[in-house]
C-alpha cells in the first residue's frame, strides 16, 4: 500500500508542482476507501443473501422435478408433490386481478388525468400512502371483519334466495381475493400513476387540439403510450398477491383442501366459496408446524415458491429495459 | 332515363362542382356512448383509496368495540401478563408491554443494521457507480423486495438461525437477534431505493459547485448531499421502520415465540403482529381473546399509519421547498 509517493520523495517535487501533497494524498485514500465500503456494503446485502438462496436450491434437489409440481401433497405434505398450493395461488392472483386491475388503473387515471390539484387530491394521495403502510395483519384482521363476517353472510343470502348452489359458501377464495386486492390497490395506484405521468403532457394536447374530449385522449393517446408500464405495475401486483401470507391467513386459505388427481376437476377444483391451499401458506405450515416434516419437503416448497416470485418479477423488469430501450420521447 | 346522375359512375366533374354528400345520421360509436359513464366510474374509484382505508379504521374498530370499554388500559400497557384463554373460573389477562417490547426491540435491531447499510448502499448506487454496475444493482435491490415474507422468516428459522446460534450460543436458534436481522435484510430494499430517489433528486448543479470548490466526491456527498436530501433521507429510513414494524409472517418464524420482555439479544421474543397471526386461528368469534387482537390491531395501525403519514410529509415539504 504505502508506495513512495511525490510528496515523500526528495527531488521530483521540482519535476512535477502539481503533485498531490500528503493531505490531498491521504484524502484520495480516504475517498477510495469510502467508496469500497459502501460498495462493501451493497456486496453484504447482496452476496450471503445469493448464497442462502443457492443453499436453499441445492437442499431442494432431491425433492425437485416435474412430478413434485404435478402432483398433489399426501399426508400433511410429508409426499406428494405441490400442485393444490400451487393450483390455490393461481387463483388467488386471478381472483384478486380481477378486483383491483379496473379499480386501481381508473383510480389512477382519475389522480393523473382528472384531479386538479386540491384537498380532496392531497387527501388522496395521504390515504394512498396510509394504506400502502398498512400492515398485512392487519390486512387479514379487515378482510376477516369486513368480507368474512361482513360480505359472506349477504353473498349467501343472495345466492340461498336464487338457488343456484345448496351449500353456503364459506371463507374461501373470495373473500382471500378480495382481501389481497385491497392490500394491492395502493401497489397498482402507484404505479400506474407514475406510467400515466410519464406520458408527455404535449401528447395530450395535441389530441385536445384536435377536438378529442378528454376521455377520447386517454383512451387513444394516454392509455396506449403507458400500457407497458401499467402492466409492469399489474406483474409487481402478481408477484405480491403470490407470496403474501398473512392475509390469507383468516381469509380463505386452509393446509388442508383435498382435491382431483386428475381430470378437468384438478384444473377447476373448486367454487369461489371454498377454502384453498396457497404455496405460502403451505410453506408457513410445513416449515414449522408439522412434526417429522422431511428437510427436502421444505427446501423444496421455499424453493417452488422463491423461484416463482423471482421468475415473476423478472419479466416485469426485464418488460421495462426493453420498454425504455424502445421509447420514443 | 338519361338526364338522371349516375351517382355510382366514375367522377368526371370537377370536386367543387359535386353536390354535397347527404348529411348522414351521427354513426353509433361504442366508446362514444360510455364516455359519460365511465367518467364517472373513474371518480368513483378515484375514491377507492379514501373508501378502503375508512373501511378498515371501520371494521378493525367494530370488531373490538365490545371489549374497549372494559379493558383495562394500564394493564394493558404496563403489563406483560398475556393470558387470553385461562381455564374455567381463572380471569383473563391482557397485559401487552411484552408484546410492544417485542415490537420495538426487534425494529430497532433491524434499523441499527438496515439505516447504515441501506444509506451506504443508497449512496454507491447513487454517487460511485454508473452504467451496468448501476443497473444491475438496482435491478438485485428490487428483487430483494420482491421476496415474500413467509420466505425470509423461512430463512430466518432454517438457514439464518442455526448460523447464528453457533456464533451467539442462543438456547434456541430463533430469537431477537434473528429476527432482527431478518427485518433489517426486508426493510433494506425499501431504504435503499427510496435514499437513492432522494439522493438522485438533489440537483447536479449542487454537486457541481462543491466539486469546484475543491471538495472531493465523499465530502461532497457528507457535506453536500445529505443536509440537502436530509428530508428524503429521514423518510426512507421511516418507511422501512413502518415496513419493520408490520411485518408478521417473518417475525411469526424467527422470533422464536415467548411472551417476555428480552434482557439480552439471544432472548427469544414475540410481537404484536406475530400474537394475531398465531392465535387468531384459536380465538373463539367476538369471545374477549378475538377482540383483544384486534385492538392489536389498532394500536399497529395506529402506529404504522402515523409514520407513513409524517414520512409521507416530508416527503411533501421537501417538493414544496425544492419548487419555491
Amino acid at each position: 500500500m504505502s508506495t513512495p509517493t511525490a510528496a515523500t520523495l526528495p527531488s521530483p517535487v521540482a519535476k512535477n508542482p502539481f503533485a498531490p501533497g500528503a493531505f490531498e494524498l491521504r484524502k484520495a485514500r480516504a475517498l477510495t476507501r469510502r467508496k469500497w465500503m459502501t460498495l462493501g456494503f451493497c456486496l453484504l446485502l447482496i452476496i450471503p443473501l445469493f448464497a442462502i438462496l443457492i443453499d436453499i436450491f441445492v437442499k431442494a434437489l432431491p425433492a425437485l422435478s416435474l412430478d413434485y409440481l404435478w402432483e398433489n401433497p399426501t399426508d400433511k405434505g410429508k409426499t406428494g408433490g405441490l400442485w393444490a398450493p400451487l393450483i390455490g395461488t393461481f387463483y388467488l392472483v386471478i381472483g384478486s386481478l380481477l378486483v383491483v386491475t379496473p379499480i386501481g388503473i381508473l383510480a389512477a387515471i382519475y389522480l393523473n388525468e382528472y384531479a386538479k390539484d386540491g384537498w380532496l387530491t392531497r387527501t388522496i394521495g395521504i390515504t394512498v400512502t396510509s394504506l400502502a403502510g398498512v400492515p398485512s395483519i392487519v390486512h387479514a384482521l379487515f378482510g376477516l371483519g369486513a368480507f368474512v363476517l361482513g360480505l359472506l353472510p349477504v353473498v349467501n343470502g343472495f345466492l340461498m334466495s336464487t338457488g343456484l348452489v345448496d351449500k353456503k359458501w364459506e371463507a374461501g377464495l373470495l373473500t382471500a381475493s378480495l382481501t389481497v386486492a385491497v392490500m394491492n390497490l395502493p401497489v397498482i395506484i402507484t404505479s400506474t400513476r407514475e406510467a400515466l405521468g410519464a406520458v408527455p403532457m404535449a401528447f395530450r394536447e395535441a389530441c385536445w387540439n384536435l377536438g378529442a374530449t378528454r376521455f377520447q385522449t386517454i383512451r387513444t393517446v394516454v392509455l396506449p403510450n403507458s400500457l407497458s408500464g401499467i402492466l409492469t405495475g399489474i406483474i409487481l401486483v402478481v408477484s405480491r398477491a403470490a407470496g403474501e401470507t398473512a392475509p390469507i391467513l383468516f381469509t380463505g386459505a386452509t393446509f388442508i383442501k383435498f382435491i382431483a388427481d386428475s381430470g378437468i376437476e384438478k384444473i377447476f377444483p373448486y367454487t369461489p366459496g371454498e377454502p384453498f391451499m396457497a404455496m405460502s401458506m403451505h410453506l408457513n405450515i410445513i416449515s414449522n408446524q408439522i412434526s417429522q416434516m422431511p428437510e427436502a419437503m421444505k427446501y423444496g416448497c421455499a424453493a417452488v415458491l422463491i423461484a416463482l416470485i423471482l421468475a415473476i418479477n423478472s419479466v416485469s423488469i426485464a418488460l421495462r429495459v426493453w420498454l425504455r430501450s424502445r421509447k420514443r420521447w | 332515363m338519361s338526364d338522371t346522375v349516375d351517382a355510382g359512375g366514375p367522377v368526371t366533374k370537377h370536386p367543387a362542382a359535386m353536390p354535397p354528400p347527404p348529411v348522414k345520421r351521427r354513426k353509433f360509436r361504442f366508446f362514444d356512448a360510455i364516455e359519460k359513464p365511465t367518467e364517472w366510474l373513474i371518480r368513483l374509484c378515484g375514491w377507492s383509496s379514501i373508501i378502503g382505508i375508512v373501511a378498515i379504521f371501520f371494521f378493525i374498530f367494530k370488531e373490538a368495540m365490545p371489549i374497549v370499554p372494559r379493558l383495562d388500559w394500564k394493564e394493558f400497557f404496563t403489563s406483560s401478563r398475556w393470558i387470553p384463554a385461562p381455564g374455567a373460573g381463572n380471569p383473563a389477562h391482557f397485559g401487552a408491554l411484552a408484546l410492544i417490547v417485542g415490537t420495538f426491540a426487534t425494529t430497532a435491531i433491524a434499523l441499527l443494521i438496515a439505516v447504515p447499510l441501506g444509506l451506504g448502499a443508497a449512496v454507491y448506487i447513487s454517487e460511485f457507480s454508473s452504467g451496468k454496475m448501476k443497473e444491475t444493482l438496482k435491478v438485485v435491490i428490487e428483487l430483494l423486495a420482491a421476496i415474500p415474507s413467509i420466505v425470509w422468516g423461512f430463512i430466518g428459522l432454517m438457514v439464518l438461525g442455526p448460523v447464528l446460534q453457533k456464533f451467539t450460543g442462543a438456547t434456541q436458534p430463533t430469537n431477537l437477534l434473528t429476527g432482527g436481522i431478518i427485518l433489517a435484510l426486508m426493510s433494506v430494499p425499501i431504504i435503499v431505493s427510496l435514499g437513492e430517489d432522494a439522493l438522485r433528486a438533489v440537483p447536479d448543479s449542487y454537486r457541481e459547485a462543491s466539486l469546484a470548490l475543491g471538495a472531493n466526491p465523499w465530502e461532497t456527498v457528507r457535506r453536500v448531499l445529505f443536509p440537502a436530501a436530509r428530508n428524503g433521507l429521514l423518510a426512507a429510513c421511516l418507511l422501512g421502520m413502518g415496513r419493520a414494524i408490520g411485518e408478521t409472517m417473518a417475525v411469526l418464524l424467527a422470533t422464536g415465540h415467548s411472551n417476555r420482555i428480552p434482557e439480552a439479544f439471544t432472548d427469544p421474543i414475540r410481537t404484536m403482529t406475530a400474537t394475531i397471526a398465531a392465535e387468531m386461528g384459536e380465538a373463539a368469534q367476538h369471545s374477549d381473546h378475538y377482540c383483544m387482537l384486534f385492538v392489536l390491531g389498532i394500536v399497529l395501525l395506529l402506529i404504522t399509519c402515523a409514520t407513513n403519514v409524517a414520512a409521507d410529509l416530508i416527503i411533501k415539504g421537501v417538493r414544496k421547498k425544492g419548487k419555491a
